[in-house]
C-alpha cells in the first residue's frame, strides 16, 4: 500500500512515486494533486494501480495520475501512460471498455433570464430526443453497411446524414474521425451491439446537461469559444456504448494469450497488452479506432437531437436559440502522438483513461481558431455541481503528455452512495435548488449523488496549480438528463 | 456461520465488486452468474420459458469465469434474456457445459459494461473456492 511517506514532494501540486518504490516499475509515477486530495486517494487502490501500470513494457517518461484519480480496474481512472513506437505495448484495459467516452460542449447566446420560463420544457424535450437508460436503443438504427461507414468516417458520416455542420467537425478532437480504423477487426458481436445504439446516451454517469455560464476567467479564450457570462450551454457526456464495450471485452480476452506469446509478465491480468508493432496490437488499434469514430458520431447525433429540442421549445419565443459547438473531447483513448521526452522527440502511444488531451497553444493538431489559446478542455462536475471549461498549456505538453483531468472523480463507492442517499430525496433536493432533473432510475441517481464525488473546484485548482491547464469558464447546472 | 456457497457485493470506488464462494468450480460459476444478475437488479417475466446451452473452453479457471459471465452478458444484451436456473459442469481441461433456464427481462436497474480480469484469482481455501470479480459499470 502506497503511503504519503513513499511520495516525493515536487511542489504543492506535484508528487512522485519513485521508480525505486517497487523493483518491477519501469518508470516513476507522477501525481498532480494537493495534499488534501491525495489523502482522499489513499483510501482506495488508485496509487497501487498506478504503480502496476508503471510496469508495462515500453513506457517512457512517467505514468501520470490526475487529481480526479480513483480506483478503476487495471489502470486507475485519471491515468496517462505513454509507450514508445514501434515496440512499446498497447493495453486495451489502459483505455477502458467505454472507448472514446468523452464530453461535448455546445454554447449559445440564449440569456438565462429569457430561458428561465422554458427550462422545464427543455428538460422534457431533451429527455424525449436523447434516448437514455439501461438497454435503451438509439435514435438512429444503422444497417451493417452504415455501421462500417460510421467506423471509418465517424462524425464525417454524421455530416453526410445531415446531423452535423462543418464547424462541428472542425471543433471536434481529431475532427471527429481517427484515421486507421479497420472494421474487419471488429467482431460480429460488437457490430450487432453497435447497430441499434447510435444516438443514445446509455446509463451510469452519462448525461445531457443544460448549464449557465456562471463566471468567465479568461475573457479572450471564452470569446474565441463563443462563451458569454449569463448564457446557456449544453454538455453531452457519453461514449461508444455496447459497441466499444464489446470491442474491449474481445481484445482483453484475446490478449490473455498474446502476453504469453510475447513473454510479457503482468502483475494484473487486466493490464494485458501487446506490442504496438505486433499483429495483435495492430488489430486492436484498428478496432479501437472504429469505436472511437462510433463515439464521435454518437455524440454528434446527440448534439443534433439537443438542437432539435431547443428548436422545438424556443423557436419563435427567443430570438437566437441556436447551439454552436465549442469542442468535443475524448477521455478514454489511445492515440499515436509526437512528444518530447527527456529532450528527445519521439512517437508514442498515449493511453488516457479518464484523462483529457490538453494540447497547449500553437499545437498544429488544433483548429485554427484555437491555436492561439490552446485546446479547450471540458471537465464536468458531479450531478448538481459546477463544471469547468479549461484550456491546455505549454507546460501540459512538457509535464503530462499534453493531458489534464477529466472530471471530479469518485470518492464514495456506488454501494455506499446507495446506502447513504435516497434517489427520490436527492431529486427533490436538486429540484428545490432550481435544477430540473429527468432520470431513468432513482437507484442510478443515488449512485451519482454529488457527495459520492470529489469537489470539482479542488480538482481544477490542482491542475491549474500544477500548470497543466488554465481556467476559462465555470458552468452551473440548470437541467440534468440521466439514464 | 457463512453458507457453503453464495455471493456478496463489496465496496469499490467506481465499479462493482462481487465476492463469490463455493465448494467447487461449477458452483462458483453458477453463484457468480446469479450474483451478477442480482447486482444488476434484473427482474424477469414470470415462468421459465426460455432455455439456452453454453459450451466454452478456457485456459484456466479465471478465463472460464470471465468468458462465462461475458457470454451471459451478451445474451442479456442481445436477446434480453436472463436465467434463474443455471447448471454448470466443468472438466479438468476447463471445458464448460451450462444448461440455462430463464425468461425475458422486464426491468434492470444497472447496466454492466464488462466483466474484468482485475486482480482476478480463483483461490483454493480449505472450505472450497473464493473469488472477487470487478465489473465495469
Amino acid at each position: 500500500m502506497v503511503t504519503l511517506q513513499d511520495l516525493k514532494h515536487i511542489s504543492d501540486y506535484e508528487w512522485e512515486i519513485p521508480k525505486t518504490y517497487r523493483p518491477d516499475m519501469r518508470v516513476p509515477v507522477r501525481l498532480f494533486a494537493t495534499r488534501r486530495l491525495l489523502e482522499d486517494v489513499m483510501k482506495d487502490k488508485s496509487l497501487e494501480q498506478a504503480v502496476n501500470a508503471a510496469t508495462l513494457p515500453g513506457l517512457v517518461g512517467h505514468v501520470i495520475v490526475m487529481p480526479d484519480m480513483h480506483q478503476g480496474y487495471g489502470f486507475p481512472i485519471g491515468g496517462v501512460a505513454a509507450t514508445r513506437l514501434p515496440d512499446g505495448v498497447i493495453s486495451p484495459g489502459g483505455i477502458g471498455y467505454d472507448i472514446n467516452c468523452g464530453v461535448r460542449l455546445l454554447g449559445s447566446q440564449i440569456g438565462y433570464e429569457a430561458a428561465l420560463p422554458h427550462l422545464d420544457d427543455l428538460a422534457t424535450a431533451l429527455n424525449h430526443y436523447c434516448p437514455s437508460g439501461v438497454g435503451e436503443g438509439g435514435s438512429v438504427h444503422t444497417t451493417e453497411a452504415e455501421l462500417i461507414a460510421v467506423c471509418r468516417q465517424g462524425s464525417r458520416w454524421a455530416l453526410k446524414q445531415g446531423f452535423a455542420s462543418e464547424a462541428d467537425l472542425r471543433r471536434t478532437e481529431e475532427s471527429g474521425c481517427v484515421e486507421g480504423a479497420n472494421p474487419d477487426k471488429v467482431s460480429v458481436r460488437a457490430r450487432q451491439r453497435g447497430r441499434p445504439q447510435l444516438g443514445s446516451l446509455g446509463a451510469g454517469n452519462h448525461f445531457v446537461e443544460i448549464d449557465l455560464v456562471e463566471q468567465i476567467f479568461d475573457l479572450q479564450a471564452a470569446s474565441v469559444m463563443g462563451l458569454e457570462e449569463g448564457t446557456l450551454a449544453v454538455q453531452i457526456h457519453c461514449g461508444s456504448r455496447g459497441f466499444g464495450h464489446q470491442i474491449c471485452t474481445d481484445y482483453v480476452e484475446e490478449f490473455q494469450a498474446a502476453v504469453k506469446r510475447y513473454n510479457i509478465h503482468l502483475v494484473d491480468r487486466e493490464l494485458v497488452c501487446a506490442p504496438l508493432n505486433s499483429p495483435e496490437g495492430q488489430d486492436y488499434l484498428g478496432a479501437m479506432r472504429c469505436a472511437a469514430n462510433y463515439a464521435f458520431a454518437n455524440r454528434q447525433i446527440l448534439a443534433h437531437s439537443a438542437r432539435k429540442a431547443f428548436e422545438q421549445v424556443l423557436a419563435g419565443k427567443i430570438k437566437n436559440w441556436h447551439l454552436h459547438q465549442v469542442y468535443d473531447i475524448c477521455h478514454n483513448m489511445g492515440k499515436i502522438e509526437t512528444h518530447i521526452i527527456d529532450g528527445e522527440q519521439m512517437q508514442v502511444c498515449v493511453h488516457r483513461k479518464g484523462a483529457t488531451r490538453a494540447f497547449g497553444p500553437g499545437t498544429p493538431e488544433l483548429p485554427e481558431e484555437y491555436r492561439s489559446i490552446g485546446q479547450p478542455v471540458l471537465v464536468p462536475g458531479s450531478m448538481g455541481t459546477a463544471s469547468w471549461v479549461l484550456v491546455g498549456t505549454a507546460a501540459s505538453m512538457e509535464l503530462s503528455f499534453g493531458s489534464t483531468c477529466h472530471g471530479s472523480g469518485r470518492l464514495m463507492s456506488r454501494h455506499e452512495a446507495k446506502r447513504n442517499v435516497r434517489g427520490e430525496k436527492l431529486r427533490q433536493d436538486l429540484e428545490a435548488a432550481g435544477i430540473h432533473i429527468r432520470a431513468g432510475s432513482m437507484a442510478g441517481l443515488a449512485e451519482e449523488a454529488p457527495q459520492a464525488y470529489k469537489d470539482v473546484d479542488q480538482v481544477v485548482d490542482a491542475v491549474v496549480g500544477g500548470g497543466i491547464a488554465r481556467k476559462v469558464a465555470r458552468l452551473h447546472p440548470l437541467v440534468v438528463i440521466k439514464g | 456461520m457463512q453458507a457453503e456457497f453464495g455471493f456478496r457485493e463489496l465496496a469499490h470506488t467506481a465499479d462493482w465488486e462481487l465476492e463469490v464462494w463455493a465448494p467447487d468450480l461449477p458452483t462458483l460459476l453458477e453463484q457468480a452468474a446469479l450474483g451478477m444478475y442480482t447486482i444488476s437488479g434484473v427482474q424477469l417475466e414470470p415462468g421459465e420459458n426460455q432455455t439456452r446451452k453454453i459450451i466454452l473452453r478456457a485456459a484456466d479457471a479465471e478465463s472460464l469465469l470471465v468468458q462465462f459471465l461475458s457470454e451471459l452478458l451478451w445474451i442479456e444484451q442481445d436477446q434480453n434474456l436472463a436465467f434463474v436456473r443455471i447448471s454448470v459442469t466443468v472438466d479438468d481441461d476447463y471445458n464448460l457445459n451450462a444448461d440455462l433456464s430463464g425468461s425475458s427481462i422486464v426491468k434492470m436497474d444497472k447496466e454492466i459494461k464488462a466483466v474484468t480480469y482485475h486482480n482476478l484469482q480463483v483461490q483454493a481455501l480449505s472450505a472450497g473456492l473464493r473469488v472477487n470479480i470487478v465489473f465495469d459499470v
